[in-house]
């Protein structure tokens, strides 16, 4: 056991973690800070991995955040948090070491849900796509000129992923349960566009059926997968972009409110204990943090985005040098964007429960247009497809509880009618506020 | 009309003050007045937004409308023909082929796009030894005299040359353009009240121009050279025309007129504002890697755009006010880039600000095409003027300066000079 004076120690040293450390010095803090870090790297930044790097016009190393301030914190790399003892102020470390703490902030993000190894998981060829390392590893496996790529879920990271490889010339299929791309996130009536884009980029499209199993050769390595709907695919290369569950597991026995789908917080980003009371001294931020959000009623809600990842860990190191009884509220519009298909696609607010959607500017089949999500006659999201600089004025809108459509007598407005946006039925797996482990 | 009480609310006449000639030399203080509401209605129903945050989100909200042009009205002339069916053609073409500046998305968003791409950074790189020659040549005619008038002597000459080299302009003809750019130039002044000989004037200047361009059009789809001119003429991919030859016309028209009285400004602003802090021009002269952070303070503290109109297309509140459905707006960019609740000692010329984010360049998605041609001008230009002018000071200050209170910059700079090296 160390003696390291008990400080202030920031657990995730991606960019929650790092933005969260700076903030703790901008804000004043010069006692003992250290950063404990599952990956041996610096933080780095996720969004390029599955754009620039997989593309080669950035290698993997290159991703490296900006460190803006001074930190003269001391670094644990490579060394995850293996355990938290909350009445001992204590946190053990894979290699052993104790590490004594005064005010945590958790940040230890997110883990890419990787396909089971009972039907295929452990063949070689196939990845997930979440870290540096993932990113690497693929663009190795890349270069060597898989003659297919299965990209097994069309979110995000799954159409990023697809879009690059169709632009280096790889053959490339797409599975997704649902009727179009980009379903959960954005329903099938704007996922839709993207589908067409998919096809157009000369990547073949298999909605609505699944990967059962990946099988291989003898070698070890995948060399197809069988689908639900009785067809074979033949891939030598596979991304399973399959979304990802909360770094959380370590919590395992702390007595804290978390499972895989995160760890609970009040809005004031202060950890809650198994009975629902916040913990003065844990705090946690990004990805890995659930929080009650204010625009939509105090539901629990945790964000996977970098706008959110930079915010709250802000916030979160504010309140933890401010007094109890100056502990600020979080209040955040969340906010992502994605490049595809020469497409940027922007985002704000959280289309769950959307009822309608409808286009307020352009149109669809130009590609170039602004959407609005609307629950109950209220606005509650928007999308923009290369029309982000209206996006601001919009999100606003959404902000302030405006009506559905909001922002009528826009410039390039159609005439707006109001659609099914097409969501998937909640998926019961993914559901993640029931099953609390303590 | 000067007599300003710094904290008085704004009243009927102070937008009419800014507008007054006998207040262009220094409007800021007016501006400060303004501020006090940072979006105000006047009493004609338009509004004045001065405060920098209500400004940046109003560049950015679609319910802001650049097409507040009326459509051209023709006189009846009892000819039904032409009445009721020549004439209603013909305004339909002007209305939809207004330059873009003009123009609401989706219009001006391709035509935007097509202009951008022909405006590479590549294009207005390949300028550089173009533009440094002629600055060099212009200061050269200056030797041997006691007193040069930065305006009719560099600023003023510049500009034009530059444009018609980036559109594909002969050289030959550039005299011409010169002549073109100083009668169209009050046209796009939004605060201009033309007399029956001046509107003219500008139409015959027009009419010429058109002409002309029809001509230059034709000649760069038979020989296309490097130049813009003939990147916009050109068959797009599908073997059509990009751009019909209204819009190529109205295009190159509005980069002569748009670039040409802004970059003016900015040079001759530039030079006053150096001249009265000349340890600030000292700096610049003993290090010319000064001179990006120069322009833009210059840009921020006295930019040479100051104020642009649109009209709301539906209500919108903003800052405590609600601006009606169509109801003008002016948006006062210069007031904007002096808020102190964005600009610490925003009164202060302080080239070595952290964060000089002014709207000298307008912004949302009519900001300035030329902007990265404007910020090579005027660099090659004051890194020159600041080298090659032995011991420049100012022989009147304020300078004499041109009407327009929205496109304002100095008629004449006098600077007495030592010499020329």
């Amino acid at each position: 056991m160390t003696t390291e004076p008990a400080g202030l120690v920031v657990i995730g040293a991606s960019l929650a973690g790092l933005r969260g450390a700076e903030a703790l010095r901008q804000g004043g803090y010069d006692g003992p800070l250290t950063l404990v870090g599952a990956e041996a790297h610096r933080p780095y930044d996720r969004p390029p991995l599955s754009k620039h790097v997989l593309a080669g016009e950035l290698r993997p190393d290159a991703t490296r955040l900006p460190e803006r301030t001074r930190l003269s914190a001391r670094w644990h790399l490579g060394n995850a948090v293996v355990s938290l003892d909350r009445s001992a102020r204590r946190l053990s470390l894979a290699d052993g070491t104790a590490l004594a703490y005064r005010k945590l902030l958790i940040a230890t993000g997110a883990e890419a849900r990787p396909w089971p190894a009972e039907t295929g998981g452990g063949l070689a060829g196939i990845h997930t796509l979440r870290g540096r390392d993932d990113a690497a590893s693929l663009r190795a496996d890349l270069l060597a000129g898989p003659r297919r790529v299965l990209i097994v879920g069309g979110g995000l990271i799954g159409c990023e992923a697809a879009s690059c490889l169709r632009d280096l010339g790889l053959p490339v299929t797409l599975v997704d349960s649902n009727s179009a791309p980009l379903a959960r996130a954005l329903g099938t009536w704007v996922g839709g566009v993207i589908a067409a884009c998919l096809r157009e980029s000369g990547a073949v499209f298999r909605p609505g059926t699944q990967v059962l199993r990946f099988e291989g050769d003898a070698a070890g390595r995948v060399a197809r997968a069988r689908l639900a709907d009785g067809s074979i695919v033949e891939a030598d290369l596979v991304i399973a972009a399959l979304g990802a569950t909360r770094a959380t597991g370590w919590l395992r026995g702390a007595g804290l409110m978390a499972d895989p789908g995160g760890l609970t917080c009040d809005a004031a980003c202060r950890v809650l204990d198994m009975d629902g009371a916040p913990c003065p001294d844990i705090y946690a931020a990004g990805d890995v943090a659930r929080w009650p959000s204010r625009l939509y009623g105090d539901r629990l809600v945790s964000v996977e985005h970098w706008g959110n990842a930079v915010e709250q860990a802000a916030h979160a190191a504010r309140n933890m040098l401010a007094g109890p009884d100056d502990q600020r509220s979080y209040v955040h519009l969340p906010a992502y964007w994605s490049s595809q298909f020469g497409i940027n696609i922007k985002a704000v607010g959280l289309t769950e429960g959307a009822d309608a959607v409808a286009v307020v500017q352009g149109t669809r089949a130009s590609r170039r247009f602004l959407a609005v999500y609307g629950r109950g006659g209220r606005s509650i999201a928007a999308v923009s497809f290369d029309q982000a600089r209206w996006l601001p004025a919009y999100a606003e809108a959404i902000a302030a509880g405006a009506g559905f459509p909001p922002i009528l007598d826009a410039t390039d407005q159609p005439r707006i009618e109001s659609a099914a946006p097409g969501f998937p039925s909640p998926r019961v797996a993914a559901r993640s506020t029931e099953a609390v482990h303590g | 009309m000067a007599n300003l009480m710094a904290d008085a609310m704004p009243d009927a006449a102070l937008f009419a003050a800014v507008t007054d000639p006998a207040n262009r030399a220094d409007p800021y203080p007016l501006y400060a007045r303004l501020r006090q509401r940072p979006v105000w209605r006047q009493p004609d129903g338009s509004y004045v937004v001065s405060g920098h945050a209500a400004i940046r989100a109003l560049i950015f909200d679609p319910r802001l409308s650049s097409e507040d042009l009326p459509p051209t009205r023709r006189p009846r002339t009892g000819n039904p023909l032409k009445d009721f069916i020549l004439n209603p053609i013909k305004n339909r073409i002007t209305a939809s082929h207004r330059p873009l500046i003009f123009r609401d998305p989706p219009a001006h968003d391709r035509l935007r796009s097509l202009v951008m791409r022909e405006f590479s950074i590549a294009r207005v790189l390949a300028l550089r030894d173009r533009i440094a020659r002629e600055v060099d040549q212009l200061i050269e005619a200056c030797r041997g005299r006691p007193e040069v008038c930065l305006v009719s002597d560099l600023s003023y000459p510049l500009p034009v040359t530059v444009i018609c080299a980036l559109l594909g302009v002969p050289e030959a003809d550039e005299p011409r353009f010169q002549v073109w750019a100083t009668q169209l130039a009050t046209a796009v002044e939004p605060d201009a009240h033309h007399d029956a000989e001046g509107r003219r004037a500008i139409i015959d200047a027009f009419d010429a121009i058109a002409a002309y361009m029809r001509d230059l059009i034709r000649e760069k789809r038979r020989r296309p050279a490097d130049d813009m001119l003939s990147g916009l003429a050109a068959a797009g991919p599908d073997g059509r025309k990009q751009m019909s030859d209204f819009d190529l016309i109205a295009t190159a028209v509005l980069l002569l007129v748009a670039g040409h009285e802004t970059t003016v400004n900015l040079i001759t602003n530039a030079m006053l504002t150096l001249l009265r802090h000349p340890e600030e021009l000292d700096r610049l002269r003993a290090d010319s890697e000064r001179a990006p952070q120069v322009i833009e303070e210059v840009l921020r503290y006295d930019p040479p755009v100051h104020f642009r109109t649109r009209k709301a297309l539906g209500s919108i509140t903003i800052a405590g006010e609600t601006i009606p459905k169509d109801a003008p707006v002016i948006l006062l960019f210069a007031a904007g880039s002096r808020d102190p609740e964005r600009f610490a000692d925003p009164d202060r010329f302080d080239p070595d600000r952290p964060d000089i984010q002014h709207f000298g360049f307008g912004g949302g998605l009519h900001y300035c095409i030329g902007a990265p041609l404007a910020r090579i001008e005027a660099e090659i230009a004051l890194v020159a003027l600041s080298r090659r002018l032995v011991a420049p000071r100012l022989l009147c200050d304020p300078p004499p300066y041109r009407p327009g209170a929205s496109l304002r910059g100095p008629e004449q700079l006098a600077i007495g000079i030592g010499g020329i090296v």
